[in-house]
């Protein structure tokens, strides 16, 4: 398989009025493509730092990342961001949000009725459809984050990154966002790095599982593959022995090898 | 509403409006209301106001005469007289309003043309104080660099009263006009500067990582989220220039004017009519206030909501 994503002896270390911050420490990481892989590790280990990494919001001090052959030098809409607490711009409507993008990447090349269409084909796709022409104040929080994941797909970006994206919302609404995801990602065949603290939520979505070690320095301490068929419907693989086995792994490493004091 | 939100407060009113019936709660309502109590006050000074004026009659011209008993005995009881009571002052504002549009003595002219002149000097100074400020505020937010370098000036000219600047404006203007309007734009300029400067440049990192992680081009990040970002700021700014602007151009009308409210007052000073200068204090606040509450109506029409 084409290792599409590569993070290479990745280190990061802020400096901060003199004093430095040793975040992350020699990082390797290599995705496929179409792959599905989530970190986990307890807040403050650096693992939305990686994925910020990734996006190019943030340039690693040692070592070096690569997109499809090509060195991460900054952001760019070739990788598709979802914030945790949607960052939509409350001065435009959902339609408007999800164009921002859709005109920079396809303005060029595409009439304005085509853009327009793949702007509604992106909200249709997570069901807003009928949302369109709202401001982001006058939806829900799950509205709100599910536009998100619109404006970040309607781009076609070859890979999605997804930062704690349901961290903010309830369980019953993440619930559904999550099954929604695994729809969008089986009809879109994206690559995906998710970051999550969520052991359920992890399971559920990835192909693989990467563990991250408490900072500073933190590195990664394990990588769990899910080997559990596709699709995957919430209430039947929990009733398998596969998922207990993620699940007893995932959290002998978080609360027996990992366990941070509260 | 209001008897909905009283109910919430106080559960020992609902219940006594239950057991007494509506015309009762209703009376509650209106007792507790805010504005019942502000009618109330407003009473109560009148009424103060009109006890500690007692004995001056009604009309400014025995006002002036208690004046030259002042003048002449220096008497403590005379002291307080010489305020006009209200009904003094409601006369004379009638009368003031009667002859508030006349033109006719250009000497001479109604209340409300000099307000009008005030209103129009403080608009223009205004306008281009916006013109400047915005602009040049913008720049400054979005370029560290020249934030920093401009910053020391503007803190050094921004404590100056802008009535500092009237003697040399008189001197390389040479006219008194366009000096006041020179003021108002000075005055103006500090807070919208400096809010539209702060508004630019601290747009919410999330906003910002949008615009990054979407490759916007320069232009439209500047268009599309660092300005709409800072409409509220900018608004602020405005909003707070309009109320110095308003209060500067009495003084500065009053240094320099041959009209305007500033004047107006002044002038009144002179000829010794308390009550015409107590009328031009009331209008200059109901002024302010449109002024300000013109700005709110602006600002929340144009921020966006969250």
């Amino acid at each position: 398989m084409e290792q599409y994503l590569q993070v290479q002896n990745v280190s990061m270390t802020f400096a901060d009025k003199g004093r430095e911050f040793h975040a992350l420490d020699q990082i390797n990481l290599a995705v496929r493509k179409g792959e599905f892989v989530s970190l986990i590790g307890h807040s403050g280990c650096g693992k939305s730092t990686l994925l910020n990494m990734i996006a190019g919001l943030i340039v690693p001090t040692a070592g070096r990342i690569t997109c499809a052959g090509k060195v991460i030098a900054g952001p760019g809409p070739d990788r598709g961001v979802v914030f945790q607490n949607h960052s939509l711009l409350p001065w435009m409507t959902c339609h408007e949000n999800v164009m921002l993008g859709v005109k920079q990447v396809f303005g060029a090349t595409k009439s304005a009725a085509e853009l327009r269409a793949k702007v509604e084909a992106a909200l249709a796709m997570v069901h807003l459809d009928h949302a369109s022409s709202k401001y982001p104040y006058e939806i829900s929080g799950g509205m709100k984050q599910r536009v998100g994941i619109a404006r970040a797909l309607a781009i076609e970006p070859s890979i999605l990154l997804l930062d704690e994206p349901f961290g903010a919302l309830d369980a019953l609404t993440r619930a559904s966002l999550q099954d929604e995801l695994i729809r969008i990602v089986s009809e879109t065949h994206s690559t995906v790095v998710m970051v999550t603290h969520d052991v359920d939520e992890a399971i559920l979505l990835s192909d693989r599982i990467v563990m991250l070690t408490n900072g500073p320095a933190a590195r990664i301490g394990d990588v769990l593959d899910v080997n559990i068929p596709r699709p995957r419907d919430r209430i039947e693989i929990a009733k398998t022995a596969e998922y207990g086995e993620c699940r007893r792994r995932l959290l002998e490493f978080l609360y027996l090898k990992q366990r941070k004091a509260a | 509403m209001n008897r909905k939100s009283i109910s919430i407060v106080s559960p020992a009113v609902a219940e006594h409006r239950e057991s007494d019936g509506d015309a009762k709660g209703l009376l509650l309502s209106v007792v507790g209301a805010p504005w019942f109590l502000s009618v109330l006050i407003f009473i109560v000074f009148i009424a103060i106001w009109q006890v500690l004026t007692a004995g001056v009659g009604g009309a400014p011209a025995e006002a002036l005469s208690e004046y030259d008993k002042l003048m002449g005995k220096n008497s403590p009881t005379a002291a307080t007289s010489t305020i006009p009571s209200p009904g003094a002052v409601l006369q004379r504002g009638l009368e003031l309003a009667r002859t508030a549009f006349d033109t006719s003595n250009p000497n001479n002219v109604g209340i409300i043309i000099h307000l009008l002149y005030s209103l129009g000097r403080v608009l223009l100074g205004y306008a281009i104080a916006v013109a400047v400020a915005v602009p040049l505020g913008f720049a400054i937010g979005l370029v560290p660099r020249l934030y920093k370098a401009l910053n020391p000036f503007i803190q050094i000219l921004k404590p100056v009263s802008p009535l500092a600047w009237m003697p040399l404006a008189l001197y390389t203007l040479k006219d008194s006009n366009a000096s006041a309007i020179f003021i108002i734009f000075i005055c103006s300029l500090w807070p919208m500067l400096i809010n539209t400067a702060v508004g630019a440049a601290s747009v919410r990192q999330d906003w910002v990582n949008v615009s990054r992680v979407l490759g916007l081009p320069w232009h439209t990040k500047v268009l599309r989220i660092v300005f709409p970002a800072s409409v509220p700021m900018i608004l602020t700014g405005m909003r707070i220039s309009i109320g110095i602007a308003w209060f500067v151009i009495v003084a500065a009308e009053m240094v320099v004017g041959q009209n305007g409210i500033g004047y107006f007052i002044w002038n009144e000073w002179n000829n010794l009519q308390i009550s015409s200068m107590i009328v031009a204090i009331v209008l200059i606040g109901i002024v302010g206030l449109a002024l300000d509450q013109a700005l709110a109506k602006i600002a929340t029409s144009l921020s966006f909501r969250e």
